[in-house]
């Protein structure tokens, strides 16, 4: 019971901040390279403020998923940062805490770049 | 001047076409982008679930990291065959807002552009779509250090 | 200036002929509502070969030369290659074009640049400047997408508004001599700016654009749209038709049953398109399929051809720009 109440709490949180986005891409036509940049601003916002936090003890994967959660990730790391470097820390700190998640990124493109190639859309 | 002249008549015509664009029941996309957004966070957490069950000295914070590495690579990979673009067709805002759509933002254009080269096609290209989101991050996340540093 | 009619118009007193014309489709075009008029439709939209972009050449190559022979004559017999393409620097036709070692000129006009051909092409010819001219032009979805739009495999919705980029090509051969569906009018377009910046909204920045074009046509050769069995634009699609519909009736001008729109008709509702297809090879592929064996069948006796193209680029759209429109009318007539 307590798993599936977890699981629920993912999913509707999860499924809540997709369909934001999905109100504004209908509301205002904006492209998903803004979506994914408003997001990010949005959860980064929420952190610095102390609000990104009780969402993430409350949803856990639904609320660190979604993009906002890597601008959580990122004001987060900032903070750290500061924390431990002083000033030096703010500029450190951010790409420090999303290292792991960029790097990956990028070398799973690269390598799947060097394998398939594109493909017509169907539909 | 000779453009000052037809802006009323510009003004006039956009209003005209923004009525006639046909409405469009936007209901079920949402529910679709709420579904598969849900439906990807709950397979993050069951990730991170599996992986703290098969090695319980990993804590929270490094179970979450290596939970987003094997999305970044499943949505990679599904970009890589051609199904993930079939996924967002359905889903919409469903897989472009989890760290999912970031990935598939990158790996995408990093396949297309192979063509024009590696250097200049995939490297280049790569952060065509999600580089903005990389420099934005890196600009809020200074400023919110730098605050901090302030306060 | 005895050729010329009213303002924009233009009169052909050999009346060039259409002597040859070939259209070649993509897998997605050959499923929809012409399928059974095109001459070729492709398996794969990459042709057997690497890029889209070389694909884009090949089309454009196979329609060039099977029109040559479906004409009866040879590259040698051809004195002009007229045609361009969508993407920059109109790469796709020009790079054909050295295949056949013949003089080429390159228009661009969007998806308007097969009426803007044929019209530069039956000029030259009823001038008999040229014997015989080539008039050619095509898209293909990939390759246009990824210069004007996203990655392929970027999973993104395409908005309701949007339009479906057509994969393919037409070509037609314009003579004096030889047996044909004849040219006997040309209308050049003017640029025109209702200032619609939405690129996701093709057809309502060019419906002014036709509007235009249409109305200076009607006033100039005196004629209604009454007076012809069909009045095609090249790719307006559901939308941007609807929206011609409204202005042409705004300006006094009933377009009826008589009015269709290439964009419109080459998809079937099942496709997904949403308003239907666009890009230069959708009124070229429409026009030398459907149209003109329509017409030697005797359906259609005369057609006002109103190819429609708008005319951004990446940069000024991002740049904020408006969308200027043009259109280019030819009236095409039964001939056999």
């Amino acid at each position: 019971m307590e798993i599936f109440l977890t699981y629920l709490k993912v999913f509707a949180i999860g499924g809540l901040i997709c369909m934001l986005g999905q109100i504004l891409i209908i509301k205002t036509k904006i492209t998903s390279s803004r979506i994914l940049v408003m997001f990010v601003c949005i959860g980064a916002v929420l952190e610095a403020c102390g609000l990104y936090e009780p969402i993430v003890t409350f949803a856990k994967a639904g609320a660190t998923v979604p993009i906002t959660g890597f601008g959580r990730s990122l004001a987060k790391g900032a903070i750290q940062g500061v924390k431990e470097m002083g000033f030096l820390g703010a500029f450190a700190g951010g790409l420090t805490a999303t290292a792991a998640g960029i790097a990956c990124a990028v070398l799973f493109a690269f390598v799947f770049s060097l394998i398939f190639s594109s493909r017509t859309k169907k539909f | 001047m000779k453009k000052e002249k037809h802006l009323t008549r510009n003004e006039q015509y956009n209003v005209y076409v923004e009525a006639k664009i046909p409405k469009t029941k936007n209901f079920p996309t949402l529910i679709y982008a709420f579904i598969v957004g849900g439906i990807i966070c709950m397979i993050g957490q069951g990730i991170s679930d599996a992986l703290m069950a098969i090695w319980p000295s990993m804590s929270q914070e490094e179970a979450s990291a290596w939970m987003l590495i094997v999305l970044i690579f499943l949505s990679s990979f599904l970009t890589a065959l051609g199904v993930y673009d079939r996924i967002g067709v359905f889903a919409g805002a469903g897989s472009i807002v989890p760290i999912t759509g970031f990935s598939n933002s990158i790996t995408s254009p990093a396949i297309e552009f192979k063509k024009e080269g590696i250097i200049f096609g995939t490297c280049v290209k790569m952060f065509s779509v999600a580089g903005p989101v990389i420099v934005c991050g890196l600009v809020i996340s200074f400023l919110t250090g730098l605050i901090y540093l302030f306060i | 200036m005895k050729n010329k009619i009213g303002d924009q118009t233009i009169k052909f007193t050999n009346c060039p002929r259409i002597i040859g014309n070939y259209a070649i489709v993509g897998e997605k075009e050959g499923n929809g509502t012409f399928k059974d008029y095109y001459d070729f439709i492709l398996k794969d939209d990459l042709f057997g070969e690497k890029t889209f972009e070389h694909a884009e050449r090949k089309i454009i190559e196979q329609a060039i030369s099977q029109s040559i022979e479906k004409a009866k004559l040879n590259i040698s017999d051809i004195d002009l290659l007229i045609g361009g393409d969508l993407l920059n620097q109109i790469i796709s036709m020009s790079f054909t074009a050295r295949y056949f070692d013949r003089p080429f000129l390159g228009v661009y006009g969007a998806c308007s640049t097969m009426a803007e051909s044929l019209a530069i092409g039956a000029a030259l010819v009823n001038a008999e400047y040229v014997k015989n001219v080539v008039c050619s032009t095509g898209s293909h979805f990939s390759s246009a997408e990824r210069q004007y739009r996203f990655p392929l495999e970027l999973g993104n919705q395409r908005p309701p508004t949007s339009q479906w980029t057509v994969t393919g090509a037409g070509s037609s051969i314009l003579s004096l001599s030889g047996e044909g569906h004849k040219i006997t009018m040309a209308t050049f377009g003017k640029v025109t700016d209702y200032g619609v910046s939405d690129v996701n909204n093709m057809g309502a920045a060019m419906a002014p654009a036709a509007m235009s074009t249409l109305i200076s046509h009607f006033q100039d050769t005196k004629t209604t749209p009454d007076d012809y069995d069909l009045i095609l634009t090249g790719d307006l699609g559901k939308l941007g038709s609807e929206i011609l519909m409204d202005l042409m009736e705004h300006n006094g001008y009933k377009l009826g049953k008589n009015y269709n729109d290439c964009g419109q008709m080459i998809f079937n509702n099942n496709q997904k398109t949403f308003q239907g297809g666009s890009g230069a090879g959708c009124s070229a592929a429409v026009l030398n399929s459907f149209i003109l064996k329509k017409m030697d069948e005797g359906v259609f006796k005369k057609v006002l051809f109103a190819a429609t193209g708008a005319l951004l680029s990446t940069l000024s759209s991002q740049q904020g720009d408006s969308i200027p429109g043009i259109c280019h009318a030819v009236v095409i007539e039964k001939g056999r």
